[in-house]
């Protein structure tokens, strides 16, 4: 903690550089995420914009010439060089991907996953934590009479509730969603935006959408990305009312995109 | 304006008779087919039945019996060393196979390891018999037994066990991964609680086929196993460990084994052999029926509606 800056920033970036092999997919991003907002990413397909999400848990991780530099601080500690290790960092920043992805387990065992590998295995400990879960993101009613059912047989507004329900059982301080209604209907889409703004009470949540409306709607702060390059970034509200940036007007206007 | 008419019309008639030509190719095609389905459903049916009624049409009540003249004790071996081989065939190749798919990096060793499972799924039976023979009897100084036995048709059954596997942990979307790491899993607790359980039902068709296979099997346990059998179904008789049937490193012999035997070492002991066969075809049928209703019932539990 010794190395923690002097801002209530959850996330502190600095000229964030990233490479897929030789093409360079964000270029010298600095940007700050403020607790218990949310923060939305906005920006045309390719422009960075999942791919900076995904530094923030260490998803990058997982492909293969991936080079990343720069700082990346969580809570004043940087998530790459401080030792912090990937799986105490994505406890930490849990994520919700743009396709429900369930396990083929039940809802219960989906749910109690995560305090599973983390060593809890008393029934009663497990049972509390499920519903608790369930109740946060509201589908304890719904679910608590099918608990042993499996959660691939439910709708997709249902399993991503759940896949939400999955990573908050792990208490973490930020969840990162990316895209998270792009695969739903409209009313599961207004479901999980209501539970995004009733979230970040608890928690710090970055959003990636490709839908404006959601980024204006629910969203804190907003940032445009836009071929690998951070534009603008700033409240909401003055993002979409008063871009000072021609490029972000132009796309939340919806000439190009 | 009429011409117009006319060439619209023309043009119309000839899609017509095109679509009607493909429809009738297209039923044509779906006769064939269900010919074809037809004629092996009645290629088992017929194969199966003449198999079995030959087979108990010709047997004696003693046939049956679980002692020196039956093929009861005969019956029980090849179980028990269809089960001895599922124990080494199947943990051994599970592992293989997520080391495969999960662990293996794209290199030069990868490739020669694909290289040597391909071969050994191609090796004939009785190459893997007469090593077992070297090996584990000649080498060791043993004398045939069951456990040797197992061993050769786990080797056999190891390179089907590795790539089902494998194959069946590449065919997972790769969201169950994703989605397990993200939340702080290791790739172990991954491939354990989340991976591998989603391949079960696939695991299971690989069982089986290895089981089948073992259940047939004769040329890998002709040198290995011993093709008599004498075990005692008294316990006061176990003071020798060769009779008592729960012990490994003793002979016996399987049906298949009975088969070859009854065929070549006596005259008129053909009775014996169609029987054999009978209950081999019967064990068969029944263990991938059985197999099958399992694997579809976990299916279900996991709300796989496919």
């Amino acid at each position: 903690m010794s190395e923690k800056k002097a801002t209530s920033a959850k996330f502190y970036v600095h000229d964030l550089d990233l490479f897929y092999g030789s093409f360079q997919a964000l270029k010298k991003i600095n940007f700050q995420i403020a607790a218990n907002r949310i923060t939305a990413l906005i920006g045309p397909s390719g422009c960075g914009k999942s791919t900076f999400l995904k530094t923030l848990n260490r998803m990058n991780d997982f492909v293969e010439g991936c080079k990343i530099t720069g700082d990346v601080q969580l809570d004043g500690r940087d998530i790459y060089t401080s030792g912090m290790s990937e799986i105490e960092l994505r406890q930490r920043v849990g994520m919700v991907f743009q396709q429900p992805n369930p396990f083929p387990k039940t809802i219960y065992d989906n749910v109690a996953y995560g305090p599973r590998i983390r060593g809890v295995h008393r029934k009663s400990e497990l049972d509390e934590i499920v519903e608790t879960s369930l109740r946060e993101v509201g589908i304890w009613d719904e679910f608590k009479d099918r608990l042993n059912k499996s959660a691939l047989g439910l709708s997709g507004g249902q399993q991503q509730r759940l896949c939400i329900a999955r990573t908050i059982a792990v208490h973490p301080e930020v969840i990162l969603m990316d895209e998270p209604t792009s695969a739903l209907d409209p009313i599961s889409t207004m479901k999980i935006e209501d539970l995004a703004v009733e979230m970040k009470e608890k928690y710090t949540i970055v959003i990636v959408t490709h839908n404006m409306q959601q980024a204006n709607r629910i969203s804190d702060t907003t940032a445009f990305f836009l071929l690998g390059e951070l534009i603008e970034s700033g409240p909401t509200q003055d993002i979409f009312l008063n871009p000072q940036n021609k490029k972000t007007e132009e796309y939340i206007t919806g000439r190009f995109g | 304006m009429t011409e117009v008419k006319n060439e619209k019309k023309a043009r119309v008639e000839v899609s017509q008779s095109l679509i009607r030509r493909a429809r009738a190719v297209d039923n044509i095609w779906t006769v064939v087919f269900y010919l074809v389905a037809l004629f092996f459903l009645l290629l088992l049916f017929a194969f199966a039945g003449y198999v079995i009624i030959k087979g108990f049409t010709g047997a004696k009540p003693e046939m049956f019996r679980f002692d020196r003249n039956g093929v009861g004790n005969y019956f029980f071996n090849t179980v028990y060393l269809v089960f001895l081989s599922l124990l080494i065939s199947v943990p051994i190749g599970v592992m293989g196979g997520i080391y495969m798919a999960e662990y293996a990096k794209d290199n030069a060793f990868t490739k020669f390891l694909r290289i040597a499972i391909e071969t050994l799924s191609s090796l004939p039976s009785i190459v893997v018999g007469l090593f077992g023979y070297l090996i584990f009897l000649v080498a060791t100084k043993s004398q045939p037994n069951l456990l040797v036995g197992a061993i050769c048709v786990a080797i056999l059954s190891l390179p089907l066990m590795t790539t089902t596997t494998e194959d069946a942990l590449r065919s997972l979307p790769p969201s169950y991964k994703l989605g397990s790491m993200g939340m702080g899993a290791t790739l172990r607790q991954t491939i354990q609680s989340v991976l591998i359980p989603a391949c079960v039902p696939r695991i299971i068709t690989g069982v089986i086929l290895a089981a089948g296979r073992g259940f047939g099997e004769a040329a890998a346990l002709l040198y290995t196993t011993g093709s008599d059998t004498n075990i005692k179904w008294n316990p006061a008789a176990w003071v020798n460990p060769s009779l008592n049937p729960f012990n490994p490193l003793r002979r016996g012999g399987t049906l298949s084994l009975k088969i070859w035997t009854s065929f070549t070492a006596s005259v008129g002991a053909e009775d014996v052999a169609n029987l054999s066969s009978a209950i081999l075809m019967i064990m068969v049928l029944s263990f991938s029926i059985l197999a099958h209703y399992l694997e579809g019932r976990i299916k279900k539990k996991m709300g796989d509606t496919k």
